[in-house]
């Protein structure tokens, strides 16, 4: 039965039957003739997963919604740039906006191009509910990690961190934080697809 | 640890751009020569995209739609985007230039090219035509051959995902649907190909099911010609197939 009810959660968040698909295809195909229409919609579609991510980044509402706007707008100048065979586009623009806030935090500039961000299948982010249950669920998972593993993972992730930051913050060796790094993002993904 | 294993301890932190100096040169070099690396990067953007469900909080104020939108409207990223009163008459020179300088290019293409139509003997053309269709069959035979022995190569350890390709050339009305690792369905049940357009509802593109071996073949179904597709989709139907969909998508493609 529990078995079951994973494989119901796992279809519902990440086979190709997901809903938001075909519309997230429309939008992509709108932005590509120029359509401002498909911009109004995939604002109202994903500004909320956009901004909430790069708020948490930044922690600052007037440099979220900057970043907000670069990503959107960087998706509109260059349709192209999302790979609609590989991942959905709420999750790409999700990892796009974090790599952009980090960018801005760090006063760096751009480490990867946006045409190289290329995601394997993620969870569907155009439905409000279907947020909600999966945020509770990745909370639950990084809420049963060791301490010291989820405290590596979000400075990397959310402070931007590099390894040796960590390392020297921390005071544990190099190796040690990468392998806590990576085990932790295993598990998150051991938990969503198995 | 192996060179390669190395490369791999390290790709967490270069899909976080947590990775510096000469590792992460060293890695993005190992990269551009590694497939399953690049894989499992990805694999690591998509567990990215997973703790970016971590964080909700509030909306974006509804000033920033309307901030971008008018961004948007000013940006000129297309010919189409572009109002024509705020062209400058000199730019419709511009135009106007190029296009008639594009006009009289074309008319010495058509002069020059009726004269080498000319020239052209009939046998030569035929003997042409035979090669060209000497090479369709070399290229196409062992993608249609129901004997041929496909073989999906995938990352070690994943199962099978059902895919399929379609290859459409609207100038000829042309389509050849492949699809692989289909899950066998109950009888009376078929999949069916639906081609989305430009404008408009789903088009059938034809009703198939699987063989054994989860793989099926659809060539050439009969679609109105000249039909842009935007997409094309998967649904399960009955076994004669259906005018319209009747049941949810189960995979989905556009074009580049």
């Amino acid at each position: 039965m529990r078995t079951s009810k994973k494989k119901e959660e796992r279809d519902r968040l990440s086979s190709p039957q997901r809903q938001g698909i075909p519309a997230d295809l429309a939008i992509v195909s709108g932005l590509k003739t120029g359509d401002q229409r498909a911009m109004a919609d995939l604002y109202d579609r994903y500004s909320s997963v956009v901004y909430a991510v790069a708020l948490r980044v930044l922690g600052d509402t007037g440099a979220a919604e900057d970043v907000l706007q670069e990503v959107f707008l960087q998706l509109w100048r260059n349709p192209g740039a999302f790979d609609s065979a590989r991942g959905n586009l709420g999750s790409w623009l999700a990892v796009i906006t974090r790599n952009r806030a980090i960018d801005s935090l760090r006063k760096r500039r751009p480490e990867t191009d946006i045409e190289d961000v290329v995601l394997s299948t993620a969870p569907d982010l155009a439905g409000e509910a279907e947020r909600s249950r999966a945020a509770a669920k990745v909370r639950g998972i990084l809420g049963s990690m060791a301490a010291a593993q989820r405290s590596a993972l979000e400075m990397a992730y959310w402070e931007g961190m590099s390894h040796s930051e960590i390392a020297a913050k921390t005071g544990e060796p190099l190796g040690t934080i990468k392998t806590r790094i990576r085990a932790g993002l295993m598990a998150l993904r051991k938990s969503f697809r198995t | 640890m192996s060179e390669h294993e190395q490369y791999a301890e390290n790709l967490a932190l270069y899909a976080l751009d947590a990775l510096t100096g000469e590792d992460r040169e060293k890695l993005a070099e190992h990269l551009a020569g590694c497939p399953s690396c690049r894989l499992e990067l990805e694999e690591f953007r998509g567990d990215m995209a997973v703790l970016a469900l971590s964080t909700t909080g509030p909306r974006p104020p509804q000033r920033a739609r309307q901030r971008l939108l008018e961004a948007v409207a000013q940006e000129q990223r297309r010919p189409a985007d572009r109002s024509p009163s705020r062209q400058s008459w000199w730019g419709w020179m511009g135009w106007a230039t190029a296009a008639a300088v594009i006009v009289f290019a074309f008319s010495l293409w058509r002069e020059n090219l009726q004269i080498k139509e000319t020239l052209a003997s009939t046998a030569a053309r035929a003997a042409q035509s035979i090669r060209e269709l000497e090479e369709f069959r070399k290229v196409a035979a062992p993608i249609l051959e129901p004997e041929a022995q496909r073989v999906t190569l995938v990352a070690a350890k994943t199962p099978p995902q059902p895919q399929g390709k379609a290859f459409y050339l609207k100038k000829r009305n042309s389509l050849v649907f492949l699809a692989n690792n289909m899950p066998a369905l109950p009888p009376q049940r078929a999949y069916e190909l639906w081609l989305i357009p430009v404008s408009g509802n789903p088009i059938p593109a034809g009703v198939f099911k699987p063989d054994a071996h989860g793989s099926a073949t659809l060539v050439n179904p009969p679609i109105p010609a000249g039909t842009e597709a935007k997409a094309f989709a998967i649904t399960v139907e009955g076994e004669a197939g259906s005018p319209v969909p009747t049941s949810p998508v189960l995979m989905v493609g556009a074009g580049e």
